[in-house]
């Protein structure tokens, strides 16, 4: 059997990044939501914020160690099956790595643990300073690996010599011209992604008529947040856009299906590229709509795919249908969230079961939605692994194609366990739901030994009761 | 003034890797010793001594890792796929063991599997680690700067030793770390286990010490060359004393001293290590300088790692301290 040792290391990789990411994208916007609700609970005093905070630090924690262990895994990857690429932009986009790792990893992780175990043991404004810390984290851990990643789509700030990548400006190199639009771009799917997964939860309560008060806020946090997240996240994706058209034009012209430059580009709703033809079939289009939207111009041009070789395309098909998964889901997601928020306007919010029943299931859109934009601008960068510098075939390690396929099924093997597992006790989790009393401000003098939350809320309450 | 950038660097990856031997060696010797606790009890109280701490103990690995292609990318590039299999196997037994502290506490009927995969995967990552460390002592083929060896080139009975070593030495770190973190039960046994595995810790730094120096002319040159062996020879010493002291602490029914003298028994050891192989990064033909970073970017990182390496182990000292003390049995931070 002959096995491409590019397209292994790339499926690898793929599959690595793309489990990894569904974590990040949750963690960053729930330790959010987890300080959000603290603060409220500090500042009001009433229980069902603390229960709430409770709740989801627990499915936080499960969430987090699978982020944790899947994300070393990348740190290690760059070397074991792209050791050409870590030689040859090491020295521009390695000092970014190690920046996430000294400013963000060690403090999310050790004030994870004091947000975790420390309900009973630390004064409140320390548990919440923590929560903020692991909050703060998640966000500076994205800010520098997405500098990085922005890098190798819009590369700045070095020259070459001999074929490897030296720094001259690091200003420009941190803040390459991509960065702004994809850190906020992937910021604001974070916290979107996030909030309909709490909207998911709350709704889903209200459904089975429990735990009323945590699942009201819940539903009011959820629609409220996602309903300025979600139109703003068609705005700053417009913007990213319109920088991509600027730095990839080809890029573009994949996720349009764009293939003939000289004329308006229409948006295609649905189309099936056709990579050999170099055109599209079965195009259902709106004409001239993406010229409209990428040049503010009906009649703007932008160049298509057929002005540069085959070999300089990317996957056409996957960056094209993926970006439709995007843009639908992105919809879809404007349209709930503006909804919800008529209904709660009118009152309506808690008692409309088909709004429920339908937001209870949604809990998944965010993390489809997140997948389908990576694959959009990570396929689009193809055949470039750093945009202009190296391509991808180039860059991998010297590693027998064997080594590569037998550690991609045991990636394969060892993640589908890991992930199926850790969604049915998250899954058990939420369906045990925010229970046990709130915590009270321990008493003067901080029991010095580790005691269980759940205990003793479990006490106190057999105590008052 | 003129700064060794690569000299600095190594230092400091020699840091971070002292640290993570450290702090993650005894939270998997947790794991290599679970299958030798008889209740869930007990497993429950050695899994909550380490809980707070486990995540962050795991990032100086990232930072090791990380630190290794900021700082010296091309010997990141050969090292990597060099131990291609050992790394990725170590990476999957500390997913498995990762997500086994979470799970664990809400899985009820697969809590065996994920007490299966604490055991296994800390014992995996172990083997592997030490696997690597023998395998880079014993050498790697270069050529052209790149790596140019085979898939199974690191198998040998030298590494398979040293990855046993490794499992030795952190379940001693476990187990003393038990003796300093719990009572009872747990505490017993760990102090009993603690005897056996300051003997076999001790069998393999033999092994090792005698081997090395046989199988390379340069680490012998390194050891036995004067005026070298003046300097050198109170090494081993030391750390028969520091092993002889570790098990009288044992005896005489002391908690914390044990813990500190199985890290000195590390250090030691490590000591050694960077004595035969130093200034190699890839033994044996490139050193820290032929596969160093370009000086703007070693310096680069250099200017943040000099403030944020003292405030991230201030941060970690105040979370060991918060979590300080004895953890009874049947108290649990979940």
């Amino acid at each position: 059997m002959d096995l491409d040792p590019v397209l292994l290391a790339r499926l690898q990789f793929a599959f690595t990044v793309s489990f990894h990411i569904i974590f990040p994208g949750f963690t960053i916007g729930l330790s959010a939501y987890i300080a959000t609700v603290l603060v409220l609970w500090r500042l009001t005093g009433r229980a069902h914020y603390n229960r709430l905070a409770r709740f989801w630090t627990k499915i936080f924690a499960v969430s987090f160690a699978m982020g944790v262990v899947s994300g070393i895994v990348l740190s290690y990857q760059f070397g074991t099956n792209w050791s050409r690429f870590s030689v040859v932009t090491g020295n521009v986009i390695g000092p970014a790595i190690a920046y996430e790792v000294l400013t963000a990893f060690f403090l999310e992780a050790t004030f994870l643990g004091v947000l975790l175990f420390g309900w009973n043991r630390v004064p409140p404004w320390l548990h919440v300073t923590a929560a903020v810390a692991v909050a703060v984290g998640t966000l500076i851990s994205a800010f520098w690996i997405l500098s990085a990643n922005s890098w190798m789509h819009t590369p700045a700030g070095h020259e070459m010599r001999d074929g490897i990548a030296y720094p001259v400006d690091w200003f420009a190199i941190i803040f390459n011209p991509s960065f702004p639009y994809r850190l906020a771009h992937m910021a604001n799917a974070a916290y979107l992604t996030t909030s309909f997964v709490v909207l998911a939860v709350g709704a889903r309560y209200l459904l089975a008529g429990r735990h009323h008060a945590e699942a009201r806020t819940m539903l009011r946090m959820g629609v409220g947040f996602a309903a300025i997240a979600a139109p703003l996240q068609l705005v700053i994706g417009d913007l990213h856009g319109l920088n991509t058209l600027a730095h990839q034009p080809i890029k573009v012209a994949a996720m349009e299906a764009h293939w003939d430059g000289s004329k308006p580009a229409d948006f295609h709703i649905f189309a099936w590229p056709d990579e050999e033809a170099g055109t599209n079939r079965f195009a259902i289009s709106v004409p001239r709509g993406a010229s409209l939207v990428l040049t503010h111009d009906p009649n703007g041009l932008f160049p298509g795919l057929a002005s540069v070789p085959p070999q300089e395309r990317p996957p056409v098909k996957t960056v094209f249908f993926a970006f439709r998964i995007m843009l639908a889901i992105g919809f879809a997601m404007i349209a709930a969230s503006l909804y919800g928020v008529w209904l709660w306007w009118r009152g309506r919010l808690f008692e409309t079961r088909w709004f429920l029943r339908l937001a209870a299931r949604g809990w998944w859109t965010g993390f489809v939605a997140i997948i389908a934009g990576w694959v959009v601008t990570e396929s689009g960068r193809q055949p470039w692994v750093a945009h202009g510098i190296l391509r991808t075939a180039d860059a991998i390690s010297p590693v027998a194609a064997a080594s590569v396929a037998t550690t991609l099924a045991l990636f394969v093997v060892g993640y589908g366990i890991v992930f199926a597992m850790g969604i049915y006790y998250i899954n058990r989790l939420i369906h045990r739901g925010p229970t046990g009393e709130a915590v009270e401000a321990p008493q003067r003098g901080t029991p010095t030994r580790p005691v269980s939350a759940a205990h003793d809320s479990g006490r106190e309450a057999i105590e008052r009761g | 003034m003129e700064w060794d950038l690569p000299l600095i660097w190594a230092a400091v990856i020699g840091f971070a890797v002292v640290m993570y031997v450290i702090l993650d060696g005894f939270d998997l010797g947790i794991g290599i010793l679970f299958p030798f606790a008889r209740e869930e009890r007990e497993r429950d109280q050695m899994m909550n001594t380490v809980a707070p701490f486990w995540d962050g103990n795991e990032t100086w690995l990232v930072l090791g890792g990380g630190g290794l292609w900021v700082a010296f990318p091309q010997a990141y590039a050969i090292i990597m796929p060099a131990f291609y299999l050992p790394v990725i196997l170590m990476l999957l037994g500390l997913i498995f063991r990762g997500v086994a502290f979470e799970f664990r506490w809400v899985a009820v009927t697969s809590r065996g599997w994920w007490n299966l995969a604490f055991a296994a995967g800390s014992t995996l990552a172990a083997f592997c680690q030490g696997v690597i460390l023998g395998g880079l002592i014993e050498g790697i083929r270069v050529e052209n700067g790149a790596f140019a060896g085979g898939s199974f080139d690191w198998l040998t009975p030298f590494a398979v030793a040293c990855g046993l070593g490794v499992i030795a030495g952190y379940a001693l770190l476990g187990a003393t770390w038990l003796v300093m973190k719990t009572e009872g039960s747990v505490a017993a046994r760990g102090r009993a286990q603690a005897k056996w595995l300051i003997l076999a810790v001790l069998g393999f730094m033999a092994i090792v010490s005698l081997w090395t120096p046989l199988a390379s002319e340069r680490i012998a040159q390194r050891w036995f060359s004067t005026p070298n062996i003046l300097f050198l020879w109170p090494v081993p010493l030391v750390t028969a004393l520091t092993a002889f002291l570790a098990w009288r602490w044992l005896e005489a029914g002391r908690d914390i001293p044990p813990f500190l003298a199985a890290i000195a028994l590390f250090l030691l050891g490590y000591a050694g290590l960077v004595i035969s192989v130093f200034p190699y990064l890839v033994p044996p033909s490139l050193t820290i300088w032929d596969t160093a970073a370009a000086p703007e970017s070693q310096a680069f990182v250099l200017i943040g790692t000099i403030p944020l390496v003292p405030l991230i182990i201030g941060y970690i000292v105040f979370v060991y301290w918060l979590f300080r003390g004895k953890l009874r049995e049947g108290e649990g931070y979940h």
